[in-house]
């Protein structure tokens, strides 16, 4: 299987095609922006708790600001370039990008993806659309700054925000989203056709299914907003006028709405894109540190793909306040809580997966059981903002910054961490030290928990999200120690993440080398000897055993037995 | 490896590089339909649309589509003749399927220029900018198309394909009867409704 290659530098490092290079590429370029935006997030958070004064030396705001005061465009700038940033260049890169190369086709056998070459193009398309998103902060007028949604007429040139920034943003989103479709099509047909014998579908990892899952829904979504940014784009350079009306326009006929339709039917799956990569990933590392098979885990899979088909439905509900029919509302409430039954189900049986298991508390044991407090408050209070009647109240408000910080931000986050965690010794070779990984993770959920927390109260108490200066409203005054203490948990979330930087480099320098199944774990990527040739496998394995057949009774010394292996009888 | 652990497959014979490019036309196909969709909406809400036969070259355009249904014929006749081993028919039904293409995309630029010289442009009105976006996207996709067979004219000519491997042909007429009826739509679409 593995054939010989003459490597370079390049070829083995830069332009590789192997798709464990490119896993690690993604992971870097993630994990850069996540640095990145989360300094944003610190950022915002200074202007909310201590509206319009000079940011302190370790924010750094002397270095982008005039005396470190924060203008209203510059606060635009970063509560925009923040969304962007964390959802498509730090989280859409860590799972998809990075787990999605590293794991598909080590979990199901395969020697590599089934295009590898469109693979490391993906990647560079990637780092283009990233080299296009940072140039946009050198242009005079700054980068985008129309909120990450860009509905016009914020984005569009008449009556928007000034500068090229939106333009240049809407190029690097488009491009992001190229790249991610090249990921998706390499995706979908190595899971088709590069299966492993045996491995039927419902012997893959729960990881795999996920990943899988969210690759189908990249195929069919990210086309359509690439429509709606070409769109957008031309609005904003020949003219065009398809999303400007009234006043603005000069023809008739254009419409803000249907940007607004076209964003959703994207932008809603695109919320189940990024999170069911860590759905799959945390229903499989607890049935790994449980020692116990994965609950239900065919239910869990028919919930996961019930969500795919519900999710393409349910876009209405970020649109109850742009004046649609009641009826239409009332239809999208429907559909929208009609996703809380599946979710539920496999929430049940994540808990079904710990019920009076043999629980492993290691890192990555802790940062997927940290998923299902998360995304159980996340998706709780979906509910509010699911049902006409409160979100026509909680609307723009830091209710929704906060639930959909919960189930995108927090869940999406530790799925990642959790995966990092646990599959660093076949990545790097190397060991993590565990116990910072345990601190890491008790400073990371209690500030996170109380940030996200009790932005949810800030905005049920009435705080509008994207708000400048919440100081110059009397209503909100008896809040103002809130947002101070939020600000205060945010710079301590914010810089616990460096014992996590120092862990994570650290260890792939001065790491020791790690055996080749640290977790005693079944599926196949752990029957390898690290570090993995190009080409995985030297010989194709044959699959016998599903992927979660911990404490099988029919294995005598050990609770696991690879997926290759056949069953004792 | 025994026989009951061998993965059924439901494609078939398909190489993987077909599923790909079927994948990738059902992503493309869904990008028109954004476009045309958007479209149709945007006409919905107008409060006044222009009878498209009172502005475009119908005649002209007619043409044009049927010079496009003809290079699926010759790109068909093109795989025919490689199945059958006639590396010179492949070569001739490729060549002329270009020729076509080409032709196409001349007639479409020809189009432009006189609409733009009429004053006839992208920020004109609403039905231009959707006429524009959509015909221009698929301009682009006939000049990819172009573009591509004339790449695999070239390995042709080096006598890369025989009968017996023939994916690369047939994974280019897979995209090359996508963009051909594609066209159908934005042509019913754009100019005949």
């Amino acid at each position: 299987m593995s054939e010989h290659h003459e490597q370079t530098f390049w070829t083995k490092y830069i332009f590789s095609t192997d798709h464990k290079v490119i896993a690690k590429q993604f992971l870097w370029l993630g994990l850069f922006f996540l640095a990145f935006g989360g300094f944003q997030a610190l950022l915002i958070r200074w202007q909310l708790a201590y509206p319009e004064q000079p940011l302190p030396w370790y924010l750094l705001g002397n270095l982008f600001y005039e005396g470190g005061l924060m203008t209203p465009d510059h606060y635009n700038v970063l509560f925009t370039m923040h969304g962007t940033i964390m959802i498509f260049w730090a989280i859409t890169p860590m799972l998809i990008g990075a787990f999605g190369n590293f794991i598909i086709p080590l979990q199901i056998g395969a020697p590599d993806m089934a295009f590898p070459r469109l693979n490391m193009i993906s990647f560079w398309t990637m780092f283009l659309a990233s080299i296009v998103l940072l140039a946009s902060y050198l242009l005079p007028e700054g980068a985008a700054a129309g909120g990450w949604t860009s509905y016009p007429p914020l984005s569009t040139p008449v009556g928007g925000i000034a500068g090229e920034g939106q333009t240049l943003w809407t190029l690097a989103l488009t491009l992001a989203g190229t790249s991610t479709l090249m990921g998706a099509i390499n995706y979908i047909i190595t899971v088709v056709r590069m299966r492993a014998p045996g491995m039927t579908y419902f012997k893959m990892p729960l990881s795999v299914w996920g990943l899988w899952l969210t690759s189908i829904m990249n195929a069919i979504f990210v086309p359509i907003i690439a429509a709606g940014l070409i769109l957008l784009l031309l609005d904003r350079t020949i003219g065009t006028q398809f999303f400007i009306a009234g006043g603005l326009a000069t023809v008739e006929g254009g419409d803000p709405l249907l940007y607004q339709h076209v964003f959703w039917i994207f932008g809603h799956p695109e919320v189940y894109i990024l999170i069911l990569p860590a759905w799959g990933i945390v229903s499989e590392l607890l049935s790994v540190f449980s020692r116990k098979p994965a609950f239900g885990a065919k239910v869990t899979v028919i919930c996961m793909c019930t969500i795919v088909v519900l999710s393409s439905i349910v876009w209405g509900h970020h649109m109850y306040t742009t004046g649609m029919s009641p009826l239409l509302g009332k239809a999208f409430m429907f559909l929208t809580l009609l996703i809380s039954i599946p979710s539920s189900i496999f929430f049940l049986n994540w808990l079904g997966t710990l019920w009076r298991g043999n629980l492993h508390f290691d890192p990555p044991m802790l940062f997927a059981m940290g998923v299902i407090w998360v995304f159980g408050l996340g998706g709780l209070t979906g509910l509010y903002n699911a049902t006409v009647t409160s979100d026509i109240y909680l609307h723009d408000t830091m209710f929704v910054v906060g639930h959909f910080h919960y189930t995108m931000a927090a869940s999406v986050l530790f799925g990642g961490l959790a995966a990092i965690y646990f599959w660093f010794p076949k990545m790097f070779n190397k060991k993590m030290n565990p116990l910072l990984g345990k601190i890491h993770f008790w400073v990371s959920f209690i500030p996170l928990n109380y940030v996200f927390f009790n932005m949810m109260v800030l905005g049920y108490a009435g705080q509008h999200r994207r708000l400048y200066n919440p100081s110059e409203y009397e209503f909100l005054a008896p809040i103002s120690d809130l947002n101070i203490s939020i600000t205060i948990f945010a710079i301590i979330l914010g810089f616990s993440q460096l014992i996590f930087a120092y862990n994570f480099i650290n260890s792939i320098i001065n790491g020791e080398k790690a055996e080749a199944n640290p977790w005693k774990a079944n599926t196949l990527e752990w029957t390898l000897e690290g570090p993995i040739p190009h080409g995985n496998f030297a010989t194709t394995p044959t699959v016998y055993n599903g992927p979660h057949e911990y404490s099988n009774p029919a294995v005598k010394d050990r609770d696991w037995i690879a997926q290759s292996e056949p069953m004792p009888t | 490896m025994s026989e009951a652990l061998a993965i059924k497959d439901p494609f078939g014979k398909a190489t993987t590089g077909k599923l790909g490019m079927w994948l990738f036309i059902i992503m493309d196909g869904l990008s028109f339909g954004g476009l045309l969709i958007g479209g149709a909406a945007l006409r919905a809400t107008a409060p006044s649309w222009p009878n498209p036969g009172d502005l475009l070259n119908i005649p002209l355009t007619g043409f044009n589509t049927f010079l496009l249904i003809c290079t699926s014929f010759t790109m068909v006749m093109a795989l025919n003749s490689l199945e059958k081993g006639s590396q010179s028919g492949l070569k001739k039904y490729l060549a002329l399927t270009l020729a076509g293409g080409l032709v196409f995309l001349g007639i479409q630029v020809y189009e432009y220029y006189h609409f733009i010289l009429d004053g006839f442009i992208p920020s004109t009105s609403i039905y231009a900018a959707v006429f524009y976006s959509t015909t221009c996207f698929h301009g682009l996709h006939v000049l990819s198309g172009v573009i591509y067979i004339a790449c695999i004219l070239y390995a042709a000519n080096q006598g890369r394909y025989t009968a017996h491997d023939t994916d690369q042909v047939e994974i280019l007429g897979i995209f090359w009867h996508f963009v051909d009826l594609i066209w159908i739509f934005v042509f019913t679409v754009i100019y005949l409704i």
